[in-house]
């Protein structure tokens, strides 16, 4: 979220060419993009499913603060964008907005003729249907409890304070009208394309960026589209293409996923572990299936494996999985665990193997494997090194309640010892990527002890 | 003046095993449910956390995951005409401390007893007739069959998430498993862990003599493994760190494995630690009980938690103290054998054989508590009392738990314990020793049993809970012909040295070295309010609303760890809380 300000740096220049034009002539907002009638209402509970939908939870509520009252301050280059306060207070919240001015600020990213900052993913919202745009905001309005909380003004420094810059800016970002085009008759296709290209918003960060910062691919068809992006500094992995991670998942792996933050290859960690906690573990079996199986899809081809179910409850054992051809080698050599092996293979015996096991596949559901997976193999090993250090966790779910913790090793290891285990563990059981150095593990030891 | 708490409908006391397993079914009902926990909350991490869980000394030999003496103890004496002194050091028993009990720091052993363990009174009196029960012994029937809790021993086999083989699936028997076990409704649901040297060659042994080896039933996952309520385990790496310690690996069944953080999202149930119950309060008609006081160590004042429903799920020991000082059950007297809280307290009866093998490395470091194979050729429902003169019987197990340097340093009989005899005989054995283990079952005595101690005080100024136990000829009798047959077990593998620990006719319990944590009895389950504290629902004849959850039910102990049963056990109670309790409260028997 934080990177889609970086375009704020282009903004200057194209607020300077079109200044006057974009200052002075009103801004037109987007009509609806279904017809509804005047006494249309939501189906009981729409409305709170249409916000965890579009994790509206994770940033505009403060950390201890109440839910959806805003103040969460998400830092950016250029200063920290506070979160505003959603809730239905009249004052300091959206207590007199109109369902126009609701619209507006979803689908064009405009309150009252001013521009948010596109730290709000109008990008995608504007994909999102009439129908639960205004289930969503008959729920804010109605069911959530106003909280007078006033957030701090947002203070940027110039020239990203001049708010028109992001008018031009919008002019080159938006693609195309605020309407969904489903690509598959496939009602499951068609529903899951919706939740990932809308309300979902999983662009925001899995598609790359244009030289403007804009999302380059907000949907299916676009070339680019899920095609791998970057989030702070850090890589986020492709959903389409050659090289996505999910490519050797199954469906319902991939639903198992985003239901729980976990499933027999990996776990969801930093960003994805929030989307997970505060959106994605509320949607139904049938909608996390859906986005499965449009992301395992291309141009809306038949997917046959759909499960029925996501993460179903046990009793289930699964047994760990044996070293294939690629990790034999590896697998032999940490068995055989002779005095004189490498730095890195005694360190990961001693540390890591107990969990990820001498095959590095881990233990479905609960220990990653290690062996092919996206973080490990990552160009920026930033990532992988700070998991070593300072551990994570994956939060609970209802599918998945366990807060499945993996403790760090900062107090343990040296940089140097860092360096050896995690170079190790991107090139065993046939990983490949490259070394790392104790320099770079050293930066983020102590980019992780300042926060 | 105490504190007084916003009322909630069911307050629970200790949130161990039996407390979670209350804590997740009764919040499944809606009910507003409070969890009081003497000890800390403890999670995997940090708590547990690798490498700092395994720590021999801190955990193993000082025990700080135990309960501490100076927070709770018991006073023992072996007999009436001695005077009880206070349990200062731990030695014999250990109970635990802390959110998940002494479900975090057990060995993981999930037994059921055999059909014939549930109704032996009856069982003893159809073969041999009731002459045969030794005068003084209590034998009783449990007032619950086997088949009515069978479906609760799998409810809580798939919650625990256990490794094993099963020998007996609806009476079939099965390859592999042990024949003589009750019968269960499905295979485990886990495959068994693998064997260690030292279990193969016991299995082998064994074979030889025309018995029936199986691997012993694990509560230690062998695969991933995803349970009802959806939490988690991971198979287990063989670190040789369960008796003592928390699992770092999420492999041990524990509360913090399989049920907690699935209970901790109800927003109907919520737990407090470091608060202590003293006592449970009384109506005033005294038929039910208004909710518990208990001792906020962070406020440093005592607490008043109203509740409809009174849950003891405390240790055994802490359940039996808190009737006790509640004035719940009339206490048991052993002269006229009258009264019923604290009668029946019961132990384990046990015996090793050690074997010393000078050209076999079997790397005891290679282990978990629950590794072994075993055999139950000399169990309860294999033993012929009449003409063996006890009743009772043992399951044997052999396989390393741990090699911690420690604690696990077996070494010949006579070598000095320091010095440089001592160096060298560890230099010569260590890693060159396996055993065998017979855990044999416990009868109940009028002699064995626990009430309020005239003397000594716990820190709250309530009278300690006095432990009068001794071993008794007949559970002696029983672990000399399981010497006999496992001498003879461990002479035909050959080994270099051989040494025998049972206890002989005549020994006088000693509390001072480790023996087991399975104390039972003393709040046990009873057909009438005469004989014993609770009903076939383990709920109290005095107050029908508590409940009473643990090993104080046993009415005497069986030959196996007791953990299977208090889980079957209690999902047996809280099936009948939902099902026939809380539409009508009231004395369901």
């Amino acid at each position: 979220m934080k990177k889609a300000l970086r375009v704020l740096g282009v903004l200057i220049v194209l607020a300077i060419v079109a200044l006057l034009a974009f200052i002075y002539v009103p801004v037109q907002t987007t009509p609806p993009n279904e017809t509804l009638a005047a006494d249309w209402k939501p189906e009981p509970g729409r409305g709170e499913y249409v916000m965890r939908a579009s994790d509206c939870m994770a940033c505009h509520t403060a950390e201890g603060g109440s839910p959806l009252a805003g103040g969460r301050g998400i830092a950016s280059p250029m200063g920290t964008i506070w979160a505003s306060n959603i809730t239905p207070d009249k004052e300091t919240g959206i207590g007199n907005w109109t369902l126009d001015q609701f619209r507006s600020a979803l689908v064009d990213g405009v309150v009252n003729g001013k521009h948010l900052y596109p730290a709000m993913p109008y990008e995608n919202y504007r994909f999102m249907s009439e129908s639960d745009i205004r289930a969503l905001y008959t729920y804010l309005m109605n069911d959530v409890k106003p909280v007078k909380n006033e957030v701090k003004e947002t203070e940027l420094s110039f020239p990203f304070n001049l708010r028109f810059g992001i008018r031009a800016w919008n002019w080159l970002a938006l693609s195309g009208e605020s309407r969904f085009k489903p690509v598959s008759d496939n009602n499951m296709q068609v529903r899951g394309q919706y939740l990932v290209e809308g309300a979902g918003h999983c662009a925001a960060c899995h598609s790359p960026r244009t030289a403007f910062m804009a999302q380059d691919g907000t949907r299916e068809g676009e070339a680019n589209f899920l095609t791998g992006g970057e989030l702070d500094g850090w890589a986020v992995p492709a959903l389409r293409g050659p090289d996505a991670p999910i490519n050797t998942w199954t469906v319902s792996e991939l639903a198992d996923y985003l239901g729980t933050g976990r499933n027999a290859h990996a776990i969801a960690n930093g960003e994805m572990a929030l989307a997970v906690e505060h959106s994605l573990q509320y949607l139904t079996d049938k909608d996390l299936i859906a986005m499965s199986v449009f992301l395992k899809s291309e141009n809306g081809a038949p997917v046959k494996d759909a499960p029925k179910q996501v993460a179903a409850p046990g009793p289930r054992a699964t047994p760990a999985a044996p070293a294939d051809e690629a990790g034999q080698e590896t697998a032999k050599m940490l068995t055989d665990a002779s005095p004189d092996m490498p730095l890195g293979a005694r360190l990961y015996l001693d540390n890591c193997a107990a969990c990820h096991f001498v095959t590095g596949k881990g233990a479905a559901g609960i220990f990653p494997e290690l062996q092919g997976n996206a973080m490990v193999l990552g160009n920026d090993p930033g990532p992988l090194t700070s998991v070593i250090l300072n551990g994570t966790s994956v939060p609970s779910t209802d599918r998945r309640p366990m807060h499945l913790v993996m403790q760090g090793y900062a107090d343990r290891l040296n940089d140097e010892e860092v360096a050896a285990l995690a170079s190790f563990v991107r090139s065993g059981w046939g990983n490949k990527a490259g070394e790392v150095t104790a320099d770079q593990v050293a930066k983020v030891r102590s980019a992780s002890a300042g926060h | 003046m105490a504190r007084i708490e916003k009322k909630k409908d069911v307050v629970i006391v200790g949130l161990g095993w039996t407390g979670a397993i209350a804590g997740i079914e009764l919040a499944a009902e809606g009910l507003e449910i409070v969890a009081l926990e003497r000890g800390r909350d403890q999670n995997t991490v940090p708590e547990f956390k690798y490498p700092n869980q395994i720590d021999e000394l801190r955990y193993g030999v000082r025990f700080k995951n135990m309960q501490h003496p100076s927070q709770q103890t018991v006073t023992v004496r072996r007999s009436a005409s001695e005077t009880a002194l206070p349990y200062r050091s731990l030695g014999s028993f250990l109970p635990g401390n802390g959110v998940g009990g002494a479900g975090t720091h057990w060995n993981g052993l999930l037994w059921r007893p055999q059909a014939e363990e549930i109704q032996l009174r009856s069982y003893v009196k159809e073969h041999w007739g009731e002459s045969i029960i030794p005068e003084g012994m209590n034998l009783m029937d449990y007032p619950v069959s086997y088949d009515e809790l069978e479906p609760f021993f799998t409810r809580f086999d798939h919650v625990a998430g256990i490794s094993g083989k099963a020998g007996n699936i609806k009476g079939k028997i099965q390859p592999g498993g042990n024949p003589f076990e009750g019968w269960r409704s499905e295979e485990y649901p886990m495959p068994p862990l693998p064997s260690t040297y030292d279990s193969t060659k016991f299995e082998a042994a064994c074979k030889a003599m025309g018995y029936h080896t199986f691997p012993a039933p694990a509560a230690i996952a062998s695969t991933a493994y995803v349970n009802p309520y959806g939490m988690q385990m991971a198979p287990c790496n063989f670190c040789g760190f369960c008796e003592r310690f928390g699992c770092y690996q999420y492999s041990k069944s524990s509360p913090q494995t399989t049920i907690l953080d699935a209970l901790k999202r109800k927003p109907n149930f919520t737990y407090r630690t470091h608060a202590e119950v003293l006592r449970v309060e009384s109506s005033a008609d005294g038929k039910t009980a208004t909710g518990v006081t208990y001792f906020d160590a962070t406020t440093q004042e005592e607490v008043f938690q109203p509740a409809d429903l009174v849950i003891l799920s405390s240790f055994q020991l802490n359940n039996v103290h808190l009737l006790l000082v509640s004035g719940i059950g009339k206490p048991y007297d052993p002269v006229t054998n009258e009264g019923v809280t604290g009668k029946n307290y019961a132990y384990q009866m046990n015996g090793g054989v050690t074997m010393f093998f000078k050209d076999d490395n079997f790397n005891p470091f290679i282990g978990h508590g629950a590794n072994g194979i075993c055999i139950d050729d000399f169990s309860v429902n294999q033993n012929d009392f009449g003409k063996l003169g006890f009743i009772g019987g043992a399951y044997w197990r052999s396989g390393a738990f741990n090699g911690q340097p420690i604690r696990t340093m077996p070494l010949p009989a006579g070598t000095p314990s320091w010095g440089g005899k001592w160096k060298e005989s560890i230099k010569e054995y260590y890693g060159h020793a396996m055993s065998i283990g017979t855990h044999g079952s416990h009868m109940a005595y009028r002699a064995n049993h626990l009430d309020l101690d005239p003397t000594y005080k716990d820190p709250h100024g309530r009278p300690l809970m006095r432990m009068t136990f001794n071993w008794q000829e007949n559970d002696l009798k029983m672990n000399q012909y399981m010497k006999l047959k496992a001498g003879e077990v461990g002479r035909s593998m050959k080994p270099d040295v051989i040494q025998l620990a049972f206890k002989d006719v005549g020994t006088q319990y000693d509390v001072r070295p480790y023996q087991t944590t399975h104390t039972t009895g003393g709040h046990i389950m009873s057909e009438s309010p005469l004989e014993g504290v609770v009903n076939r629902y383990c709920q109290a004849w005095d107050k029908h609303n508590v409940f009473v959850m643990g090993a104080g039910n046993f009415v005497q102990n069986t030959q196996y760890n007791p953990t299977g049963m208090v889980g079957g056990l209690a999902y047996w109670t809280v099936n009948a809380i939902r099902t026939l309790y809380l539409r009508n409260p009231r004395p369901l028997v």
